[in-house]
């Protein structure tokens, strides 16, 4: 921070006007720009990132118009969001500064929403500034004018870069970036993160090559003041509804002006909004806001909120980025935050001006989650963070890419390799895989080679890579990108009466009642006919499922099964996990825990043991007819539930005869006919179940097949289905769970298959995490044997009967429905 | 009866039809003992490739994998008829993509008993050289075997087309009956389903409709009323 920069005096005299003085890390962006320097700008929430992030480019383009040396229709700065809604938002806010400097700069917004027509106008005809998100830069940097369009590009801001950077979409950007770097080997790249624990992952990504761009750190802001709701209701066993707290809730949102109440699940959404509505007296304004919720309906929460006419909006993380939605002056957080990062995200959304707290109050909805809670505010006051999980780049994400890079012009294998490895995720990549890639782009990449004629990439005599055809090119752009949304089904309200309760109902299903919003279908796929859920705040009752169509009808009651739909399920992170641990194992840390926790673990340690930091505790004991083995990991669900798999294989292999199980964030539960307290626990917990048994296992797991469909979708191996085109008939859709199926009989080391394992160790199965575990409490098992249940066990033994339990794939329940039908066939 | 159906029968399950009995096994196949016939409806042979035709290259090897499966239930039951019940290609260019070794395959699968090719929508026709007689429906005693399910009651009718699938602890393929008619599983490796409440389904049937539903070691039969919804 040597010499200040000055600022053009039509900016000094703006910040003059709002009576604003620049920040040190806006200038420090404006000199790494002026230097040509690549740098990261880590800012909490309110500290003026975004303007930090522009500041260089309408200072550059200020006196380049004065000096009249830049003509109009050259692209200058690219601005990619993870949000289409954050890049229209950014948009409005970079309007102000412009219009009242007079700049008269072109600034516009590239979203899905733009029109055909403009978007092929602002590649012939570019603005000064454009404003859009990966997958955008994807189709751009895809088309043939890539070259021309970003020939004199100066400078790329990539914000929430820590949001980005973490997942496949970040693969993407990075690909992206790697070609601008080629396209434009001048620009220079901004990135603008939330504060990560390990900011030279960014700096890194930001440059590629292993380079490190420079950093810049803004000042932190003042401390957020978080409390745990100190209820003086009782606390729950188990649970996710808080249904305990919600008067108390109630009463914090009538005391604040604009309260953003965050729950983990959109089942927590519709629950925590329907009972706040029962008690609503003051008729206060609470509006609901989820994904899965009709874009229309969501809208108009959201225009709403920045009118500043509601008092509370429940939400999932569908609104954890940063956009400015209104005054949110207090963040009630449902439940556990699952992890230190996302609270100090949430947290942020109250108040946007830095130099005062944002203030949030914590409701636990179980004991566990007190522990979870409190675990997560000492986080919050050291300012730690999660640790990411080091991210490889996609094999999936690289087949999309290579296929795009096709349709913007033939390439040059070795030239196209070098370049993706530039980029930070893929900097490992072998040749050899590439070359694999390429070929699963060109013909499926199969041993058995019959689908040369079919080839959608071609090597030419000159030795170029070029798309097959015209169609091809074209499928890429309708493909492209990395979302892949859970097949989704509408839920269309019925006209008038439909059959009497009980029944499937065959007749004719008439459409033309109002859409409600759109459900995952294999949460529907636990539904049976007649069955109620909840969703957008009323009670339905499913009658039929007719061509994407759920149809229902409101149904009477109150007490509908509540839908266990995903929908942002996400396991306790391995940072707080090892808190919480440490907490249990230092009851000198009790002190700060309410009286109803700290008395149920003083219990614990008077009845069996607690578990310690390192070790894993497995307790035994018989309850009712059958016998139960409860072991706290503290790993999360998904790698528990993936530990429950291979745990009641084993034993079942050991004659112990499990029943079934069930999976918490902290626990695991397995109850079987004969007594799990004589294993051997080494043996039972003991890390080879991460070989044949897991093997077995993966092969009629849904969540693998889950996760295979992903990367099928993204490698562009099936397409993707776009509402209305379903129409066209049964027969051009093809189950991924087929092609699963069969290519893990005959071609077990297909690239795909690789892929969608690299997923699944790091997704929805968590076996890096499990593995880690594994590793670490081996030789360190302590085993109570005890007579009847634990005081710590009882959480998740209340879990059963609400929680899915697992017994996946087998024929278990098959046999069930099958010998019912045998009773009543007898009787 | 054969000694082989004899044999099978005790424990096997099955189900009536008009009075007939029919077994049913985990591959997706009816035997009908007293003509010997074998009934395996929609095994939509080259739907990879007729997918890769069309830009979608996915692994070709699921007419491989349906021949092995039918194979496995011809080792099982030495039928004297095999009867396809129609959509057996998934479309009219596929037998011309069928690899030589699958065509070889298929010929030994055909050698020494007769085999009939329903017509279905996908294969209207099907080539004389790939063996086989083609029909567009084939009486077995009381029993009338089509592609199509016909749209009023039929008696004794077994018939393919609509892939039914049972959703009960996950999705898996289910012959649909009441007694009178059954509408047998798509027994190809690439065939979808389609869930039995669907109204195409459950239209067909106006008695209490049971699922006889393929599990990984044997078929179960359970209440359509225990299954549940989804696509």
């Amino acid at each position: 921070m040597s010499s200040r920069p000055t600022l053009p005096p039509a900016f000094q005299d703006w910040f003059a006007a709002r009576r604003w003085r620049p920040r040190d890390h806006q200038l420090a962006l404006i000199r790494a720009a002026e230097r040509g320097r690549d740098a990261l700008l880590i800012a909490p929430t309110g500290a003026g990132k975004t303007l930090a992030g522009f500041l260089p480019t309408l200072i550059a383009l200020a006196s380049a118009r004065g000096r009249a040396n830049r003509p109009g229709g050259r692209l200058h700065t690219l601005y990619i969001s993870p949000l289409k809604a954050l890049a229209v938002d950014v948009h409005r806010n970079l309007e102000i500064p412009v219009a009242e400097m007079k700049l008269g700069l072109r600034i516009e917004t590239r979203t899905g929403d733009t029109s055909a027509q403009k978007r092929q106008r602002q590649r012939r005809d570019p603005p000064d500034v454009l404003l859009t998100t990966p997958e955008q830069l994807a189709l751009l940097i895809a088309s043939p004018d890539a070259e021309h369009l970003f020939a004199d590009l100066k400078r790329i801001v990539l914000d929430e870069l820590h949001a980005l950077a973490q997942s496949k979409r970040g693969d993407l950007l990075a690909l992206g970036l790697a070609r601008l770097r080629r396209l434009a080997p001048a620009a220079i790249a901004t990135g603008l993160s939330a504060t990560v624990r390990d900011p030279d992952e960014l700096r890194r990504f930001l440059v590629g090559r292993g380079a490190l761009a420079d950093l810049v750190v803004a000042s932190p802001g003042a401390a957020a003041d978080i409390s745990i709701l100190d209820t003086q209701e009782r606390l729950p066993w188990a649970g996710h509804s808080a249904r305990h707290a919600l008067a108390e809730i109630y009463d914090a949102i009538r005391r604040a002006k604009m309260t953003l109440v965050f729950v983990n699940t959109r089942a927590q959404a519709e629950f925590v909004f329907q009972e706040l509505w029962r008690i609503n007296e003051d008729a206060l304004p609470i509006a609901l806001h989820h994904g899965s919720l009709d874009a229309g309906q969501r809208r108009r929460v959201e225009e709403a909120m920045s009118a500043g006419k509601l008092r509370a909006v429940v939400c999932t993380s569908t609104l954890d980025l940063g956009i400015d939605w209104g005054d949110v002056d207090l963040v009630v957080n449902v439940g556990a935050p699952k992890g230190a990062s996302r609270l100090a995200q949430r947290i942020g959304r109250a108040n946007h001006r830095l130099d005062e707290p944002s203030r949030a109050i914590l409701v636990p909805a179980n004991r566990f989650e007190v522990l979870e809670c409190t675990a997560a505010i000492a986080a919050a006051r050291e300012g730690a963070q999660d640790t990411p999980v080091a991210r490889v780049g996609g094999l999936d994400v690289l087949a999309q890419h290579i296929l795009g890079m096709a349709c913007a012009a033939p390439f040059d294998a070795d030239e196209l390799y070098r370049e993706v490895s530039s980029a930070a995720p893929y900097a490992a990549l072998s040749r050899e895989t590439f070359d694999r890639a390429l070929d699963f782009v060109a013909t499926g990449g199969y041993a058995l080679r019959t689908y040369d004629r079919f080839a959608t990439i071609r090597r030419t005599k000159d030795g170029l890579w070029r798309v097959a055809n015209g169609r091809i090119a074209q499928s890429y752009r309708m493909n492209v990108g990395v979302i892949v949304e859970s097949d989704m089904i509408k839920v269309r309200l019925m006209r008038g009466r439909g059959p009497k309760s009980g029944g499937t109902y065959t007749g004719p299903l008439t459409r033309g009642g109002r859409v409600l919003g759109e459900i995952e279908e294999y949460f529907l796929e636990t539904l049976a006919p007649g069955d109620t859920f909840l969703f957008g705040g009323e009670i339905l009752s499913l009658q039929g499922i007719v061509e994407n169509e759920a149809l229902v009808q409101r149904a009477a009651g109150d007490a509908p099964k509540i839908p266990s739909y995903a929908g942002g399920k996400f396991p306790l992170s391995t940072y707080l996990a090892d808190r919480v641990r440490g907490m249990l194992a230092t009851p000198a840390s009790w002190k700060y825990l309410p009286g109803q926790v700290r008395d149920w673990l003083e219990e614990q340690r008077a009845r069996s043991i607690l578990p310690g930091r390192t070790n894993l505790l497995v307790e035994t004991f018989p309850r009712g007819s059958r016998h139960f083995l409860v072991a706290y990991p503290f790993e999360g669900r998904l790698a528990h539930q993936t530990l429950g798999m291979l745990l009641t294989r084993r034993m079942e292999r050991a004659r112990l005869k499990p029943l079934g199980f069930v999976a918490s964030d902290y626990a695991i539960a397995v109850w079987s006919l004969e007594d799990m307290g004589k294993a051997d626990m080494g043996g039972l917990f003991s890390r080879d179940m991460l070989g044949d048994d897991l093997e077995a296992w993966l092969q009629e797991s849904a969540l693998m097949k889950r996760t295979f469909r992903n990367c099928a979708v993204i490698a562009g191996l099936i397409e993707r289905r776009f509402p209305g085109k379903e129409k066209t008939g049964r027969q051009v859709t093809i189950s991924t769970d087929l092609v699963y199926d069969v290519l893990r009989r005959h071609q077990p080391d297909h690239i795909l298959l690789e892929a969608a394992w690299a997923d699944a160790a790091s997704g929805l199965l968590d076996i890096a995490r499990l593995s880690a575990m594994l590793e670490r409490i081996e030789g360190r098992i302590v085993h109570r044997a005890l007579d009847r249940v634990s005081p710590l066990a009882v959480p998740i033994l209340l879990d059963i009967g609400k929680e899915p339990i697992y017994g996946e794939a087998r024929d278990e329940a098959l046999k069930m429905a099958a010998d019912e039908l045998a009773e009543e066939a007898k009787a | 009866m054969n000694a082989a159906a004899e044999e099978m029968k005790s424990g096997q399950p099955s189900l009536v039809v008009a009075g007939a009995e029919l077994l049913v096994d985990h591959f997706g196949a009816l035997y009908e003992p007293h003509a010997g016939a074998l009934i395996v409806a929609d095994l939509h042979l080259e739907k990879g490739s007729s997918f890769a035709r069309r830009g979608m290259l996915l692994p070709p090897y699921d007419t491989a994998a349906t021949l092995a499966r039918l194979t496995a239930a011809v080792a099982r039951w030495r039928p004297r008829v095999v009867i396809a019940l129609g959509d057996s290609f998934h479309d009219l260019g596929a037998p011309d993509r069928l690899l030589a070794k699958d065509l070889e395959q298929l010929s030994a699968l055909q050698a020494g008993r007769d085999w009939i090719w329903i017509a279905g929508n996908h294969d209207p026709h099907v080539p004389a050289r790939i063996g086989g007689e083609l029909r567009a429906e084939y009486k077995l005693g009381p029993l009338t075997l089509r592609h199509e399910p016909s749209a009023r009651q039929a008696h004794g009718e077994i018939a393919g087309h609509l892939h039914p699938v049972a959703v009960i602890g996950g999705r898996r393929r289910a012959f649909v009956t009441d007694g009178l008619r059954v509408i047998a599983p798509a027994f190809g490796a690439y065939a979808g389903g389609l869930n039995l409440h669907h109204p195409a389904i459950a239209r067909l049937f106006s008695g209490r409709r049971f699922a006889h539903v393929l599990g990984r070691d044997g078929v179960y039969a359970v209440c359509a009323s225990k299954c549940a919804m989804g696509a």
